[in-house]
């Protein structure tokens, strides 16, 4: 895969005021992301399943609009910060599914040379700030990468997602006065798949919609249909703009729904078959295959050598992974301490 | 040489380093119009404008979590906790943001913050306010954590915590800010993981940080109107420990006395106490004695606060204890 999609990249605005319409290569490129996301969960899924992957492992599928939808009207220099359902979040930034899937095996070719693991994607170079474990950490972080975009005069904005299970946390609360009070160019994105864990929003959160929660500090809110991707940008571009010509902050409610369980850990047992069924019917890869049927701009046979060529990245980078050498020991004291290029003499070591 | 408060000097820390690097800035509760719940923050506002002093709401996680996504995004901040008991309401971000994030990402990002703020027992203001927290922070891989004693350590080393592009964890002491003291002219930087040997003496050691440093200063005079000279090593920053300073003090005297504010169990002490014994066991006279805060919440009433405190008296007495 390109370090950067080209066709989606062409469709990113910094000073426009309407979403500019979507050239047909750009759409196909939009359901080509969402199926290589797709792809290659599933590809994790198996590998976890056979013990190559350890520890927490998140899917997103189902929510491949989301990360998609909101990416795609970013510019590359934004910024973007989510929890620990992070692959999509880091592959639609552009980082290498080898890199990605190298991590969840705990290579030491993997985004963050292993140290982090599926819950803690990193790329500095693509803007992804992480990756985070703890639910609703990220959001002061994100703020904080918000307010530094406004303290350097960047024009810049920040993406910081979370999921319904994280607007309860006190964290989230207090960034989201800080950002209100100070102005800061930053918009919040709860991926409500209507469940944390094994609890659904009815008995977790009080005060419906979760976008009320805006209102308690005057800020914006928007929904958005997690499903349909057109929706998805058309409202998250809404917010951007408003970050970037006001540096005002958005909350911004995305309804979907995750086909798996909360992690692979989880068996899933608080929702029914049927319930899943369901949902599946409002697929966003499907609804957006049907929609590029409809404006002629794809057949079944594009669209499957496309499927091909994604399954066949994602497979790539399994086996990128398999062969890829684990990290030496000593890279253990590795990583911890940045190089104190202002004070020459100190140079802490980890070993003590 | 001019003479400073405690305060005093950390202000010019601060004001020279925001001088010096326009990525600096100082953020936190009252720090700006109020000009620091402490004044350590006083005439910042005026001298670099509410760009650069940034007074806070009451929410801890939030801005020192803020902080953190600053520093990664190439900020240097200086966040201000009012006290470090109010830090624990920032836990988290400190231990698995700012002391994490670096190596999670395998490298890729670092966190230059400071935290700051006033710690320390003494003042009667009861038990949620009175937290010596060093030990909680020096557990934590990758935190630097210092806690100077005089004002010349306190400017030098807040200078150095703001050059380091690691997170520092910088705990003040609440009764030392009317401290005064020599504080040498110019550009003055103190190196981070190094100790100071305050008084020499012969016949023991004491190890000691913030404001046990005093207390063991105040009883060495005394102790030595009895004949005891006492050699007193002020650590100055906790983490990375200066094993080498109390390594060249123990061989000479032989005799280890460890005076921390921290509460007993797994407070600063204990750590030094087991590198001590560890490798020095060949040297010692006398197993390594540790005086403490006693194990207990702090309580108001001033009598109580003073006998759980490392006070003068009991220092002297395990002194002796231990030269007995």
């Amino acid at each position: 895969m390109p370090a950067a999609d080209p066709a989606v990249k062409s469709s990113k605005t910094s000073t426009s005021s309407r979403l500019p319409d979507l050239t047909p290569q750009q759409k196909i490129a939009l359901y080509r992301q969402m199926l290589l996301i797709r792809r290659f969960e599933e590809k994790s899924k198996q590998a976890f399943t056979q013990g190559k992957i350890k520890g927490f492992c998140h899917l997103y599928n189902g929510q491949e609009a989301v990360a998609v939808g909101t990416n795609s009207v970013l510019n590359e220099d934004d910024a973007m910060i989510t929890a620990y359902r992070d692959h999509a979040h880091a592959l639609v930034r552009g980082v290498d599914p080898n890199a990605c899937m190298a991590e969840l095996f705990g290579k030491i070719t993997g985004c963050s040379r292993g140290k982090g693991g599926s819950m803690h994607f990193f790329d500095v170079k693509k803007h992804f700030y992480g990756g985070h474990g703890i639910v609703g950490g990220q959001i002061p972080l994100g703020t904080g990468l918000a307010f530094a975009q406004k303290y350097l005069g960047t024009g810049r904005v920040t993406l910081a997602y979370m999921g319904d299970g994280a607007i309860n946390q006190g964290a989230v609360h207090e960034a989201m006065n800080l950002a209100a009070l100070w102005k800061l160019p930053i918009v919040y994105i709860i991926e409500n798949n209507e469940y944390s864990m094994g609890t659904t929003i009815a008995r977790s959160s009080a005060g419906d919609p979760l976008t009320k929660r805006a209102g308690a500090f005057d800020m914006a809110a928007i929904q958005a249909n997690g499903m349909d991707i057109d929706d998805v940008r058309a409202k998250t571009f809404e917010a951007v703009s408003l970050a970037r010509t006001e540096s005002l902050p958005t909350l911004m409610e995305i309804r979907t729904y995750r086909y798996f369980g909360h992690s692979m850990s989880d068996p899933g047992n608080y929702r029914s078959k049927e319930e899943i069924e369901a949902r599946r019917r409002s697929d966003p890869i499907e609804l957006y295959k049907v929609r590029l049927f409809e404006q002629k701009l794809a057949t079944e046979e594009s669209l499957n050598a496309i499927d091909e060529e994604v399954s066949a990245i994602a497979q790539a980078s399994y086996d990128f992974a398999e062969q890829s050498p684990e990290p030496e020991l000593e890279t253990v004291f590795e990583d911890i301490f940045a190089p104190e290029d202002q004070i020459a003499e100190f140079r802490p070591d980890p070993r003590g | 040489m001019p003479t400073l408060t405690y305060r005093e000097a950390l202000n010019q820390a601060l004001s020279e380093e925001m001088e010096r690097d326009e990525r600096v800035f100082l953020m936190g509760e009252e720090v700006a119009e109020y000009d620091g719940a402490y004044k350590v923050s006083q005439g910042l506002l005026k001298k670099f404008g509410p760009k650069r002093v940034i007074d806070t709401p009451i929410s801890e996680t939030g801005f020192a979590g803020l902080g953190i996504g600053a520093a990664m995004y190439g900020l240097r901040p200086v966040v201000e906790f009012m006290t470090w008991s109010f830090s624990l309401v920032a836990y988290d971000q400190i231990v698995n943001n700012a002391a994490q994030v670096r190596y999670m990402s395998g490298g890729q990002f670092s966190v230059p913050i400071v935290f700051r703020g006033s710690s320390g027992g003494g003042l009667q203001v009861g038990a949620t306010h009175s937290h010596t927290p060093e030990n909680w922070y020096a557990n934590v891989p990758a935190l630097t954590v210092i806690t100077p004693a005089f004002p010349d350590d306190a400017k030098g080393l807040l200078k150095s915590a703001i050059r380091s592009n690691n997170p520092v964890c910088f705990l003040e002491n609440e009764k030392l800010y009317g401290y005064k003291d020599e504080v040498p002219e110019g550009e003055h930087l103190v190196e981070i993981g190094k100790a100071r040997v305050r008084r020499e003496g012969n016949d023991l050691t004491i190890v000691s940080n913030s404001g046990s440093t005093h207390r063991a200063l105040n009883a060495a005079k005394q102790l030595e109107a009895e004949g005891i000279s006492v050699e007193i090593i002020d650590l100055r920053t906790i983490k990375p420990l200066d094993f080498a300073t109390i390594a060249a003090s123990v061989t000479k005297t032989n005799r280890l006395l460890i005076v921390e504010e921290n509460k007993p169990f797994a407070g600063w002490g204990a750590q030094v106490a087991y590198q001590v014994q560890r490798e020095l066991f060949d040297d010692l006279d006398a197993p390594v004695h540790r005086l403490t805060s006693l194990d207990v919440p702090q309580p108001y009433n001033g009598r109580l606060e003073q006998a759980v405190l490392p006070n003068e008296e009991r220092v002297i007495a395990a002194v002796k204890e231990v030269l007995t």
